[in-house]
């Protein structure tokens, strides 16, 4: 942990975020920080029935939660809405293909988290990490 | 004790302080242990350590009531470390002294036992840089139509004091204020504010848990009602903190819980409360904590207060000359080491604060991030969060050399 959190592609969504930025007709907007570090996102979905046709999102914090939430907006653009609920934390770890520890998996999660909150009310995985 | 003394005003042997903490000398990913999160809670030297579990080993009994030969050696041992909390803080008695968790407790029995005594307008006052354990317990009281106001902080981190003239009025019961910021480090003056406090009418309480470690502590010079302190923020165990209070106004308050030890006689539908200071402790008390904390008092005796202080300026100077090598760092709190302990919150201009924690991590240095439970004060400041790093006499000026470094890394990492 630690140095090696920092890979490059974390880096590189960090400092160059994928789909940042507001939809002009989103269907939904979904906003939640995680109170811990202090970071925020607010994501926008464009839905035409149960497909994802347009992901925006915008929100300041730490790397490893807006890199994170960058490429989970790649993962889902285009899929079915269905996918987003099946999405695990296991799923989130393995799409940033660095290794957690249990203090920073919350920023990890944030974006996960603030889809699955927002559309069906899920709650995050067991939250140790929520203790302020 | 293990040690010999050292006099005061002599200069301390900082490599002998800590091979009595046998943590400091534990590697961490490869590296030597850099321990900067002391605001969070310090180490404990090997003489609490062993007096705890001499305790279980070869004392454990329950204190009080008992009168066979181990209760009264428990109860010997856990008075005796009353009697030098005490005297550690000056109070006039050791019947001030109330045994609790840590300051969040003392605080929460204050609101809730002195609180009861606060009627609708009634009004307490608190500052913009408190812990949330001193915010939270006053909101409680909101229930019942108490108010509360804060007192501002300047940009250079210290308290807004003229705030105190114009917003104490005679509905203010309560001030309630960090003796040290945890977050700034910065000395508020207590003694200045505990006698605006009297002169309108009110009583004052001060949250001396960040400053107990770093500053000598006379509660009758104060004049402080209330003073909260934990033991492990001291060179203590966990578990074990103390409200001290003057006796007058401790004979005023109600019990905080219920339960044995606190009462004189029980009927069914009442109770007669015990005397000063057993009134306030309900059920069987942290015994081996209190015993660990009276070492560790001892302990910081024999180093002397003096001597903590005089270490901790000089890593204070130390650190404000350094830390701005690293470029585009932020420090917040006083650029004074009179003004201050050795506490430093900062941010990297481009390095969110829990990266930077991560990433100092690699290189052995253990610091903290986030809002350090000071929401009010993070929106002050104007930011999400902060890195800390939080000294103590044990820190050595190669230790902070040795954090610029990794400082300079995050820097590297995010550029």
């Amino acid at each position: 942990m630690g140095m090696d959190m920092y890979a490059e592609n974390i880096l590189d969504h960090y400092k160059n975020p994928r789909n940042f930025g507001k939809l002009n007709n989103p269907t939904g907007t979904y906003k939640d920080s995680n109170p811990l570090c202090g970071d925020e996102v607010e994501i926008q979905l464009q839905l035409s029935g149960d497909k994802i046709d347009d992901v925006a999102f915008t929100g300041r914090g730490c790397a490893i939660s807006q890199a994170s939430t960058s490429m989970l907006t790649e993962q889902i653009k285009g899929k079915e809405i269905g996918h987003v609920k099946k999405f695990t934390q296991q799923d989130i770890v393995s799409m940033l293909g660095i290794s957690i520890g249990p203090t920073r998996m919350k920023c990890a999660l944030l974006g996960l988290r603030t889809l699955q909150k927002g559309l069906w009310g899920m709650s995050a995985p067991s939250d140790l990490t929520n203790l302020q | 004790m293990h040690m010999g003394s050292v006099p005061r005003n002599m200069q301390l042997d900082i490599s002998q302080m800590r091979s009595d903490f046998p943590i400091l000398s534990k590697k961490i990913n490869g590296k030597p242990l850099v321990y900067f999160d002391n605001a969070a809670t310090t180490q404990r030297p090997v003489q609490v350590i062993q007096a705890i579990d001499r305790f279980y080993r070869e004392t454990n009994s329950n204190v009080h009531r008992g009168v066979h030969e181990l209760s009264e050696r428990a109860t010997e041992q856990f008075e005796a470390a009353r009697e030098n909390v005490a005297k550690f803080i000056n109070a006039k008695s050791p019947n001030e002294i109330i045994f609790v968790r840590g300051t969040t407790e003392a605080i929460n029995l204050v609101a809730y036992s002195y609180g009861k005594k606060l009627r609708r307008g009634n009004r307490v006052l608190l500052s913009l840089m408190e812990h949330h354990s001193n915010i939270v317990p006053w909101q409680f009281l909101r229930e019942k139509g108490v108010e509360l106001d804060y007192v501002g902080v300047n940009d250079d981190g210290t308290l807004k004091l003229e705030d105190y003239y114009g917003l104490m009025t005679k509905q203010t019961k309560i001030v309630s204020i960090a003796h040290v910021s945890n977050v700034l480090g910065t000395i508020n003056p207590v003694e200045e504010i505990a006698k605006i406090a009297h002169e309108k009418g009110s009583l004052i309480l001060v949250d001396g848990a960040q400053s107990i470690p770093h500053v000598s502590i006379d509660v009758q010079e104060m004049d402080c009602d209330f003073f909260a302190f934990s033991g492990h923020k001291m060179l203590g165990p966990t578990g074990i903190g103390v409200l001290y209070a003057k006796e007058s106004v401790l004979e005023q308050m109600d019990p905080f819980m219920g339960g044995g030890s606190i009462i004189k006689e029980v009927q069914l539908n009442e109770s007669k409360w015990n005397d000063l200071p057993y009134k306030f402790e309900a059920g069987t008390p942290n015994i081996a904590g209190a015993i660990g904390l009276g070492v560790a008092i001892d302990y910081l005796n024999v180093i002397g207060m003096e001597n903590i202080r005089r270490v901790g300026k000089g890593l204070t100077e130390y650190a404000l000359e350094t830390l701005p090598e690293v470029g585009d760092i932020e420090i917040y709190g006083p650029k004074n080491s009179e003004d201050r302990v050795e506490v430093f919150s900062f941010n990297l201009a481009k390095v969110h604060a829990h990266d930077v924690a991560s990433i100092v991590n690699d290189y052995g240095v253990a610091i903290r991030s986030g809002h350090h439970c000071a929401q009010p004060l993070m929106r002050r400041l104007g930011v999400p969060a902060t890195s800390r790093a939080s000294l103590y006499a044990y820190n050595t000026k190669e230790e902070i050399d040795l954090f610029i470094q990794s400082l300079k890394k995050a820097k590297e990492v995010f550029n």
